[in-house]
């Protein structure tokens, strides 16, 4: 039994049932297709987190953060500017105690660099109700190149704990359609 | 090998005092006996203490309900975390070693007293984080992200406890090579040993992880160190926190061919195929601290491919071994205990009244598809993105953990009452509708937050109103029904859980005591105490188990491809 030694001192010299060699045979396919899959995904598909990242001092990001949003503010969300800027710029979010700032509006269809971090502690960007997540970390900026494929507007929630008041840590996308406008 | 005859020369001062069970003819150490007896009750209290908080966030985040203030929730929750993922387990993991080393190899136990004063660490350790947490100025988590602080003894206590535990493996070791040296056993160690050895490396593994990086975090906590960057915080943490996950598979999986090998009789279907899928664990799960850092600014997609599939999937390979070795050496043996007809006469007419086999099974089904089908989508590096810090993750590892591993401890320790404690079972009817009402609500609380997470609900929130946000957000009418259900399944789980601490506490207080000739309330095979019937199964055909991993292995296919589809209507990013 399992719970007794092998029966034969030697009992890595056993034969294996066959069934037993089909399943690791099935497994060991089905972890490889696993594998080769991810690695597919970076030439197949459009979802691959970027990995460009930067060391970036927190004050540093914040000046950028606000020299961004006053050159391109279009108006006022319950005291947070949205800004709007032309499609394929570099894009700053900021991810602070308690808020996501600015509000964004952003074009469908259109490419942008949006960079991400954090001055105080860790956050998560979560946008909703798409589903994106991404972990957010003071020090670093990360730039992903976001491509929104839908118009409307979507919240962003934060789900890193970062302290009491991280469950009123929300901010805003809105994606508008230019073409659908111009009709 | 000087070190080895060192270690056994060492320990030789202790003239060990053996009783022999009665039902499965070991001989028992009673030093180990009382180390096994001590570290499983503790694991009872902290898994009660653990379960309660627990419960309070459950109906804390039930919209309709909304049980406790904000502060209240986030602190509570951080203690669960700590409580029920450490210590109920880990206190349980030293049982299950001592029991896998001492007493199933007939051997005395190394050096007893550095086994209490590693449990007397352990104990002080988990008293002062819960001290330091409930004092309130540490609300970080259980996970202790920088760079968020808590007070330095919330880290003192942790670590007191992993040197705790640490002790426990050396112990285990130790008592190894004193049987290898005194001979107490012939041959190669059992499975079942074999499993927990596995586990006592990746524990080590673990805990000295632990060990690096929590030190100098509390070096930080007490001013001595400026600074502690926060993504290596989380590769080394996780070092400790998913590797450390590791351990509770091994030592689960342990549990599973034991209560078999008690239950029913069971012998591995193939030595050679079941140690080597332990094996590959301790070759390749280490690798588990990619599944954190998947959503992270500046890992390349190289490091994560290889890190997140631990190596091309290899050691998922070694569960999804387990997956049909378990259940096949459950078809083999009952097929030979004469329930042969058909398919599936050998699971209907396995002992379901037995809440030690209930248990077992429950645990190897939902281990198996709730547990792991979703652990290998969320760690696939694209489709991470999709379920990173919602309450999706939560779901997967109480699939993991509460379903499967508590579970399988519950399940075990209707094994080790009897064994050990020498108590018979009180309560049989409760006990035997315990382990599936436990795993029903462990079930619907796995698959309930896995589905508001997918709804994009956050994992570790308060309000998922948003009330007191400047900018509103409103969740789907579905996330607030699945929390709710959420809710009412942490219930379920909970009356199993206060079920299972009162039928153990009763039965170590008012248990009938098992002496010579005592039958059993819930009894063991008759060819438990046999020891001709060992070895592999050998020539036998097993077209139930044949269906059941095929089953398993269409729904993990299925639902890995539904999930990139999801992934596929995302926006574009890159």
């Amino acid at each position: 039994m399992a719970i007794s030694s092998p029966e034969r001192r030697v009992w890595w010299n056993e034969p294996v049932e066959r069934l037993e060699l089909i399943w690791i045979a099935v497994a060991l396919l089905w972890g490889l297709f696993m594998f080769f899959f991810m690695i597919a995904w970076h030439f197949i598909g459009g979802q691959n987190l970027s990995s460009e990242a930067y060391r970036v001092v927190p004050s540093a990001y914040q000046e950028k953060v606000d020299a961004f949003a006053e050159k391109y503010t279009v108006g006022d969300e319950s005291g947070t500017p949205i800004v709007r800027p032309p499609a394929g710029v570099d894009v700053y979010l900021l991810g602070r105690l308690w808020q996501w700032w600015p509000v964004l509006q952003l074009e469908k269809g259109q490419s942008y660099r949006l960079h991400l971090s954090s001055v105080d502690w860790q956050h998560g960007f979560s946008l909703q109700p798409t589903n994106i997540n991404i972990q957010v970390h003071p020090g670093y900026e990360h730039i992903i190149t976001l491509t929104p494929t839908e118009a409307g507007e979507f919240g962003i929630i934060c789900n890193e704990f970062c302290g009491i008041g991280h469950h009123t840590m929300t901010g805003k996308i809105i994606v508008v359609d230019s073409k659908a406008e111009a009709k | 090998m000087t070190t080895f005859e060192g270690v056994v020369a060492a320990t030789r001062g202790r003239t060990a005092n053996f009783r022999t069970c009665q039902f499965t003819g070991l001989k028992v150490d009673i030093a180990a006996q009382r180390l096994i007896i001590a570290n499983a009750v503790a694991a009872v209290v902290f898994l009660a203490i653990g379960g309660l908080m627990g419960l309070m966030v459950a109906l804390t985040r039930w919209p309709a309900v909304h049980l406790l203030p904000a502060e209240w929730f986030y602190l509570i929750l951080t203690a669960h975390g700590a409580n029920v993922l450490l210590y109920w387990i880990i206190f349980f993991e030293i049982a299950v070693l001592y029991f896998a080393s001492a007493v199933l190899l007939n051997s005395r136990l190394a050096a007893p007293k550095l086994g209490w004063l590693g449990f007397i660490l352990m104990v002080a350790g988990a008293v002062i984080t819960n001290v330091a947490v409930l004092q309130g100025e540490s609300t970080v988590m259980f996970t202790s992200y920088p760079p968020m602080m808590a007070r330095p003894h919330f880290y003192l206590g942790i670590i007191l406890f992993a040197v705790g535990a640490l002790i426990g493996c050396g112990l285990f070791f130790a008592t190894l090579m004193i049987a290898r040296a005194e001979r107490t056993y012939e041959g190669s160690i059992p499975l079942v040993t074999f499993g927990a050895l596995t586990a006592a490396i990746i524990a080590v593994f673990t805990l000295v992880s632990g060990a690096i990086i929590l030190i100098p975090t509390m070096l930080w906590s007490m001013g001595l160190i400026r600074d502690i960057d926060p993504l290596m915080y989380k590769l080394v943490w996780w070092a400790m926190g998913h590797s450390s996950q590791q351990i509770n598979v091994s030592a689960h999986v342990s549990v599973w061919y034991m209560i078999a090998a008690l239950l029913l009789g069971a012998k591995p279907l193939s030595e050679k195929v079941s140690r080597g899928a332990f094996f590959l664990y301790i070759l390749f799960l280490q690798l588990a601290s990619a599944h954190h850092l998947l959503a992270e600014p500046g890992i390349s997609s190289e490091w994560k491919i290889v890190n997140t599939s631990y190596m091309m999937y290899l050691a998922v390979l070694g569960s999804m071994i387990h997956g049909l070795t378990v259940p096949g050496s459950i078809e083999a043996a009952q097929r030979r205990n004469g329930f042969n007809r058909g398919v599936f006469e050998w699971l209907r007419k396995a002992p379901w009244g037995n809440p030690a086999f209930a248990g077992m099974f429950l645990s190897l089904v939902m281990f198996g598809f709730i547990g792991g089908i979703s652990g290998v989508v969320l760690g696939t590096e694209q489709l991470n993105v999709l379920m990173h810090n919602t309450i999706y993750v939560p779901g997967h590892f109480h699939g993991t953990v509460v379903a499967g591993t508590t579970l399988a401890f519950m399940a075990g320790t209707y094994l080790v009452l009897p064994l050990i404690f020498q108590r018979d079972i009180i309560w049989p009817r409760l006990a035997r509708i315990q382990p599936y009402l436990f795993g029903l609500g462990a079930a619907g609380i796995s698959m309930f937050m896995m589905g508001a997470g997918t709804l994009g609900v956050a994992r570790r929130h308060w309000d998922i109103n948003f009330t007191d946000a400047v900018i509103g957000f409103q969740h789907s009418p579905g996330a607030f029904l699945m929390m709710g259900m959420n809710g009412i399944s942490a219930i379920l789980a909970a009356l199993g859980g206060i079920l299972y601490v009162l039928i153990v506490v009763g039965t170590a207080l008012f248990g009938k005591k098992i002496v010579a000739g005592h039958k059993m309330t819930f009894p063991l095979h008759s060819s438990a105490n046999v020891v001709s019937k060992y070895g592999s199964e050998g020539h036998i055909k097993l077209p139930g188990t044949i269906v059941l991993v095929t089953i398993f292995f269409l729904s993990f296919v299925l639902y890995y491809f539904v999930n990139w589809k999801y992934l596929s209507d995302l926006w574009l990013f890159r």
